[in-house]
């Protein structure tokens, strides 16, 4: 990346050793490369601090982590012991059982509800400033109003929820109380927190779809359902698969919800969820190295998930720029 | 807006499709107001009610009389404005570090191609695959005793501050963002001797303003809204965020104060949004996805 050296005539003089520039040209390119390099370097080295200390270094440890053990201040490595301990544990295979029922519940509301609302609000001509606006409201409230406030509407002496139930003469319902309802409700109140984001992005993804796809699908004959089935979800494809990734990776991480709304475990740990669990291993047994082994066994499951969603959205990127 | 959607303009133009337009229309906007709007009326009113009306069933919809007392003896029972100035201070500094740090290490990736670079923002980048609750425990153990500075930076606000820079999608859409900044621009300034941090303060910074917003709003509604990292790590009442102070103080407080206390904690977020909600929501589709 040398320019070439000029002679006062301004033509470029040809050094006598084949093409490259004499050699204290060469050192003055290798100086001002080196100053360059330092400037560039001085302007990240902040941020690259703190990623080695808060999330490189933090990365490694999980690892090692995960095969140690701490007692009394000695740590040792016992291998596979921390990971034998977790499987051991009957409270994994019930938080597992309902992580996934939390995701399941969550990807059939949280994927297909911001879907519907975002192709109904994209239809009006009128008031769609207003109905963005209030999708988007509660995902600006900080957690504990909005859990506190769905603690309130599940209360089943005076909530609100069962006052509708009553009102069109239902049976009231237990709620967060029951093994029955308690993860049902627990989803129906983190929907509500957090479909505002995904709702905007499809909806930005249908104001992409070019209209003339809709009327020659009119003029085949397809109704609204064929049409939404044969021009819209597929020209919405991809956004569509990578949100799914997204809310598989983020609903399989699901903390605050139900620590806030049931304690964490609910009525007989029936909304224990993975990361609660680590939690309750790390910060109320101390068990750090069962804590990092359950979190191993949490990201090698969502790493497939994590690649496929980079390679996808990468196709994205490729594809837009061509 | 001519642009046509699912339902043709032709079979909304006939009689019967207005009515039924116009009909749908206001069905949804009811319903949504309803549904997204109801909670915090009914917070708002909430915390206006009597301990007796705000516990009785059915709920009223209008409080039969108000206390607007409550409020104020929620912000000091509950001390909800060292709680709030707790967590100016934490998102604003965060902020300030976000900036400063962030903006500068996505400008010498773009613009300035130090060697390794591409290493450096491959490694930013993957830890975007890692689940974040996983990091939480060694992240933790980690800022009980900061490696190399044997630090513990628990009830400090370096604990809030320092992590929140590692964010590689903010890093990812400010470069993105600089990378369309041509490169003529750039050359031109260094031609004129200008250094990489004056063409940073004096080129890049003021074509940057609509990103730079996009990311500062980010910044501030993620320490806000955040739970779990400072639940753990500022243990101290005196330090505390809104979120985790009026969870811990959350038992001891009569309903409809309570109630009264999440309507303030809710405000300032909501009124950043009433502002800026065309900014954030042009940076959340442009920034994070497109079709």
């Amino acid at each position: 990346m040398s320019a070439p050296t000029l002679s006062t005539s301004g033509k470029p003089v040809r050094s006598p050793h084949g093409d490259g520039p004499p050699p204290q040209a060469r050192r003055a390119v290798f100086v001002r490369g080196l100053r360059r390099n330092l400037s560039a370097h001085g302007f990240l080295i902040g941020a690259v601090l703190c990623f080695a200390f808060f999330s490189w270094y933090p990365m490694v440890r999980e690892f090692f982590l995960a095969f140690q053990k701490t007692e009394a201040g000695r740590t040792t490595w016992v291998g596979l012991d921390n990971l034998e301990y977790v499987f051991h544990d009957p409270a994994f295979w019930q938080a597992w059982r309902n992580t996934l029922l939390f995701s399941a519940l969550a990807l059939v509301l949280g994927f297909a509800v911001p879907f519907v609302i975002a192709l109904v609000i994209n239809e009006f001509r009128h008031a769609q400033g207003y109905l963005r606006l209030l999708v988007y409201l509660p995902v600006m409230l900080p957690p504990v109003a909005s859990v506190l406030l769905f603690k309130y509407f599940y209360d089943p002496g005076y909530g609100l929820f069962n006052g509708i139930l009553h009102f069109l003469h239902l049976p009231e319902q237990q709620w967060l109380q029951s093994t029955g309802t308690a993860m049902l409700s627990v989803v129906v109140a983190a929907t509500w927190m957090n479909m505002g984001g995904a709702t905007l992005i499809y909806l930005a993804a249908l104001q992409g779809i070019p209209g003339e796809l809709y009327e020659a699908a009119e003029l085949d004959g397809a109704g609204l359902f064929r049409k939404i089935w044969h021009v819209t979800i597929p020209q919405t494809r991809l956004i569509l698969s990578l949100l799914l990734l997204m809310q598989i990776i983020s609903t399989m991480q699901v903390f605050t919800e139900p620590f806030l709304l049931t304690n964490g475990a609910g009525p007989e740990g029936s909304t224990t969820t993975v990361v609660y669990l680590i939690y309750q291993y790390a910060f109320n047994f101390n068990n750090y190295g069962g804590a990092a082994a359950l979190g191993l066994v949490l990201l090698v499951l969502l790493a497939g998930f994590s690649a496929l969603y980079v390679r996808l959205s990468r196709d994205s990127d490729s594809d837009s720029e061509s | 807006m001519a642009e046509r959607t699912l339902i043709s303009p032709a079979q909304l133009g006939r009689a019967r499709g207005k009515t039924v337009y116009w009909g749908v229309l206001t069905l949804v906007v009811l319903l949504f107001t309803l549904v997204f709007l109801g909670p915090l009326y009914w917070m708002v009113t909430g915390g206006l009610k009597t301990a007796q009306e705000f516990a009785q069933s059915p709920p009223t919809p209008f409080p039969r009389s108000l206390h607007p007392e409550n409020y104020s003896k929620a912000w000091n029972v509950m001390q909800l404005s060292k709680l709030l100035l707790n967590t100016l201070y934490y998102a604003f500094g965060a902020l300030a570090f976000q900036l400063v740090l962030d903006v500068a290490a996505a400008y010498s990736l773009s613009k300035l191609r130090p060697v390794l670079g591409k290493v450096i923002l491959g490694m930013m980048l993957a830890t975007l695959m890692i689940p974040a609750t996983v990091l939480v425990v060694p992240q933790y153990l980690t800022v009980l005793d900061v490696p190399v500075f044997q630090r513990n930076l628990l009830n400090s606000p370096w604990v809030i501050w320092l992590p929140s820079v590692t964010n590689a999608f903010n890093i990812f859409l400010l470069k993105r963002f600089f990378d369309s900044i041509p490169r003529e621009l750039l050359d031109a300034a260094s031609i004129d001797g200008a250094s990489p941090l004056r063409t940073l303060r004096s080129v890049v910074l003021p074509i940057s303003r609509p990103i730079l917003g996009v990311v500062s709003i980010f910044a501030v509604v993620g320490v806000w809204k955040d739970f779990l990292w400072p639940m753990l790590t500022l243990p101290d009442p005196d330090k505390q965020t809104l979120n985790v102070g009026i969870y811990s103080l959350a038992q001891g407080v009569p309903e409809n104060w309570l109630v009264a206390a999440l309507a303030m904690a809710s405000a300032p977020t909501l009124i950043i949004f009433l502002i800026f909600q065309r900014n954030i929501m042009s940076g959340l589709t442009a920034g994070s996805l497109k079709g």
